[in-house]
């Protein structure tokens, strides 16, 4: 058993110099990269302009930040698929707090409980996602299936199903602001990204939540909180679903129950994946999420940039996942 | 006569790291050969690449005098190489039939699947072997040992011509066994090679013809085993001196000084489980070993889940001196100074895409936090430490655990508990599965912490090791312990007809 997970070598005759396949596959995402930008530098029009790059930066911060969550529940061993809906429901609940009359009357106050509130409201429903998987032993797939299709349910119903536009210039930072010309959520991403990576590599909670993941038998019998930790997990993912869901509003000053988020759970996974989180658990690269939903993003930009149909983009990216999965299968080996 | 496998000169190596260098294993059709030799040696190694499962890297094979073109397990299969694997690649919630036919089953003119003929074939292949089961049942509804017989007939009627069985009986009790060995003559006088890898010396001397001896990735012997001596072949696997050996004794275990029994460190009174456990008591004191003797289902290891808080109790008390109160979860138990190492190394032990420092400190986490974070400097210093004064060999504390040998793995997950201090320790089957250097290692340092201390409940299969080791020695049967036998004086004879007279009573 001691041989099981080195690399099949080469057979010993092969002549002449061979191309190294293992460094393309370990490192697949950044070849990927590169080989996008390169073909929209030579092929997608006005694609160095600034103004590409801020509206990149802006539309993947969603993506990201939902994908580093996404990434830590992955590393678990399970999955969370109300990440879209969380968004949603966190995103209807801001307006409806700043547009109130109490916040009217206390601008500052308002504002903060405009965030706050329905942060606070995400971290609930991990809360719930979390407590079914490990406390009832639900499979996180069916688990989180109920607020899949409960929370915008409850977004919808909170709004009357209306789309709510609104005027708030500071909530509006949140998606348009700039900082040395750069978007805001831009830095967000960067400062969410390091904090979370921080925690996985030096806390005691990130080393017994990769070890849940990787054995969760051995996690156990070794005296993790094993519940707590799967239920953090959860909770972590749900408090940015919540987040990403404010940006959204934010950008577009707008709110609507129905699409905020839409299909959001699918891109969070697909960049996990592509960045390099096993699927069965104990890996938790979060920079590789944040690399794989610049991936993701790009793909989409370059398809529609050139004038390729939203619904091809989605074949599309279902080949991007395929691809990913298929790299990291034939890394196993 | 012409050989049925002959490799020679084989090399491998991963990565810079050499696994085989010459190597050779010549197997004579229907013979019975072992290979032997400590974790590391590279019986695994050569094993994969006669199944395809690796390349050599030089050297020749050979099967029936043809050279072998085998690059894939599924050509060794095609070429009569059938390899019956530790962990059974069967599917345990399919038919007996369905895994016995898997990939060749019998079609009907429509092309889809004749159950009749499927069935009835199956159950003559399995009466060849003198296994009578419902074939329709599921395979995971049949023990351990049933299930490594179906594979193996599964083998067998894909016209196999060697059957490679990797620590086949690991898992199986003394009568499962002998079933197994039955069938091993079988396969023999069929004319169907059996190459078979075992840490069991005492096993290669009942059903073996010859034996090739594995040492540093290389062959270092090959012998007629009923020209050899055990002793003969201990010193030869670890490259030592016979007398030198004889004179340590064949387990680390004992030699420790019989100090006076320390103060109590538990008490487990009339304890009852829901998983088995009937009426068991029994007293840790520090500084010993208490031995937990018993066939397999006994209770023996029920007794250790009870203890760990695994299981709750149904009835009785355990009374842990240095716990307030009942210990209810593993937390609270390694809380309150308990230890438990685990009888399955792979699915209870290690975390495998983790590294050696990582396996270490799992359960020692809470002890490193200092604001949350892992202090990492205390860390390092620690693992450092037990790699050390373990003797773990490995690459670096970052190297993953999963490269490491069994024994080495063993060794890790020992040093996870042995660094918690803890006051009462645990051992499910230790040394199994692991060669004999590392075995004599691991309880000499199980001997060097019960000397400061330490109080050790031990559970084994191997006899000798309980009576060689354990100061006391509670005996279990079917969930109830019957009596206890003190050291010293206990042989191994005593032991057994502990056991054995107490079946006898429950008989009459």
């Amino acid at each position: 058993m001691t041989m099981d997970n080195n690399t099949v070598q080469n057979a010993p005759k092969s002549s002449g110099p061979k191309f190294d396949w293992s460094v393309v596959s370990r490192h697949g995402g950044v070849f990927a990269l590169i080989a996008i930008l390169l073909f929209n530098v030579l092929i997608t029009p006005n694609f160095l302009h600034p103004q590409t790059l801020f509206v990149n930066i802006s539309q993947v911060a969603t993506i990201a930040i939902v994908a580093v969550g996404m990434t830590l529940v992955i590393a678990t061993g399970g999955i969370d698929l109300s990440v879209g809906a969380i968004m949603a429901l966190s995103g209807a609940l801001a307006p409806l707090i700043f547009t109130s009359p109490f916040a009217e009357a206390n601008p500052e106050l308002g504002l903060a409980l405009s965030i706050i509130v329905p942060i606070i409201v995400a971290l609930a429903c991990g809360v719930f996602n979390g407590a079914l998987v490990s406390l009832l032993n639900v499979q996180p797939i069916v688990a989180t299936l109920i607020f899949f299709i409960s929370g915008r349910g409850i977004a919808l119903v909170l709004t009357n199903g209306n789309l709510q536009t609104f005027t708030n210039p500071a909530f509006s930072y949140l998606g348009t602001g700039k900082i040395l010309g750069f978007p805001f959520q831009g830095y967000l991403v960067v400062i969410i990204a390091i904090c979370v990576w921080w925690v996985m590599s030096y806390t005691v909670f990130g080393r017994q939540l990769l070890a849940v993941g990787g054995n969760e038998r051995a996690a156990e019998l070794s005296g993790v909180p094993v519940k707590r930790v799967k239920i953090g997990a959860y909770v972590i993912c749900a408090g940015l679903s919540g987040l990403a869901g404010l940006i959204v509003v934010a950008i577009n000053s707008a709110s609507d129950a129905a699409r905020i988020g839409n299909l959001m759970e699918l891109d969070a996974i697909a960049a996990a994946v592509v960045g390099g989180t096993l699927l069965q658990g104990g890996k938790a690269p979060i920079f590789g999420a944040i690399l794989g939903a610049v991936i993701i993003q790009l793909v989409k930009y370059t398809l529609l940039a050139n004038g390729v149909a939203d619904e091809v983009a989605l074949i599309a990216k279902a080949g991007i996942i395929v691809l990913a999965v298929y790299v990291q299968q034939a890394r196993k080996e | 006569m012409q050989h049925l496998i002959e490799m020679s000169g084989i090399k491998k190596s991963f990565a810079g790291v050499v696994a085989l260098q010459n190597a050779n294993l010549h197997i004579a059709p229907g013979e019975v050969h072992a290979i032997i030799g400590q974790n590391g040696a590279g019986k695994s190694t050569l094993i994969k690449i006669l199944t395809g499962v690796y390349r050599r890297d030089a050297g020749e094979v050979t099967i029936n005098g043809t050279p072998s073109t085998v690059s894939t397990p599924r050509e060794a299969q095609d070429a009569g190489i059938a390899t019956i694997y530790q962990e059974l690649s069967l599917v345990p919630l399919r038919s007996v039939t369905e895994n016995v036919m898997m990939g060749y089953e019998p079609r009907t003119r429509f092309g889809t699947i004749d159950w009749k003929a499927a069935h009835k074939r199956t159950r003559e292949i399995l009466e060849r072997f003198g296994i009578d089961i419902d074939v329709k049942a599921q395979l995971g509804s049949y023990s351990t040992a049933i299930q490594q017989l179906v594979a193996i007939a599964r083998a067998v009627s894909l016209n196999a011509q060697l059957v490679i069985m990797d620590e086949a009986t690991s898992s199986l009790d003394d009568q499962e066994i002998e079933i197994l060995f039955s069938v091993v003559r079988e396969l023999k006088k069929e004319g169907v090679a059996v190459l078979y890898i075992s840490h069991f010396l005492d096993e290669l001397y009942q059903i073996c013809d010859r034996v090739t001896i594995m040492r540093d990735g290389q062959t270092v012997g090959q012998r007629v085993i009923s020209e050899t001596t055990k002793l003969g072949l201990i010193s030869e696997m670890l490259g030592r001196d016979p007398e030198e050996i004889e004179a340590a004794g064949m387990t680390g275990l004992g030699g420790g000084e019989k100090a006076e029994p320390g103060s109590s460190l538990f008490e487990a009174e009339n304890i009852s489980t829901a998983r088995g456990l009937k009426d068991v008591s029994l007293t840790l004191r520090k500084g010993e070993i208490v031995g937990l003797g018993g066939l397999l289902g006994s209770g023996r290891t029920e007794t250790a889940r009870a203890l760990f808080g695994l299981d709750g109790l149904k009835s009785g008390k355990i009374d842990a001196h240095g716990s307030s109160g009942q210990i209810g979860t593993p937390a609270e138990a390694i809380a309150a100074g308990v230890g438990f190492l685990t009888e399955d190394r792979k699915r209870e032990g290690i975390v495998p895409h983790m590294s050696v420092r990582e396996n270490m400190t799992l359960a020692l986490l809470p002890k490193l936090k200092t604001m949350g974070m892992v202090d990492r400097k205390r860390e390092t210093e620690l693992v450092e430490r037990f790699i050390k004064s373990l003797g773990i060999k490995t690459s670096g504390m970052e190297q993953p655990i999963r490269e490491l040998s069994g024994g080495n793995q063993q060794k890790v997950l020992l040093a996870r508990w042995l660094a918690l201090e803890p006051e009462v320790l645990i051992l499910d089957e230790p040394t199994r599965g692991v060669d004999v250097g590392a075995k004599f290692e691991i309880q000499s340092i199980i001997r060097e912490y019960v000397d400061k201390g330490l109080g050790v409940l031990l559970i084994s299969s191997e006899f000798e090791e309980l009576v060689e080791g354990a100061d006391r020695i509670v005996v279990l049967r079917d969930g109830f312990s019957i009596t206890e036998l003190e050291n010293p004086g206990v042989t191994e004879e005593a032991l057994i007809a502990a056991i054995a007279h107490h079946h006898e009573e429950a008989a009459a």
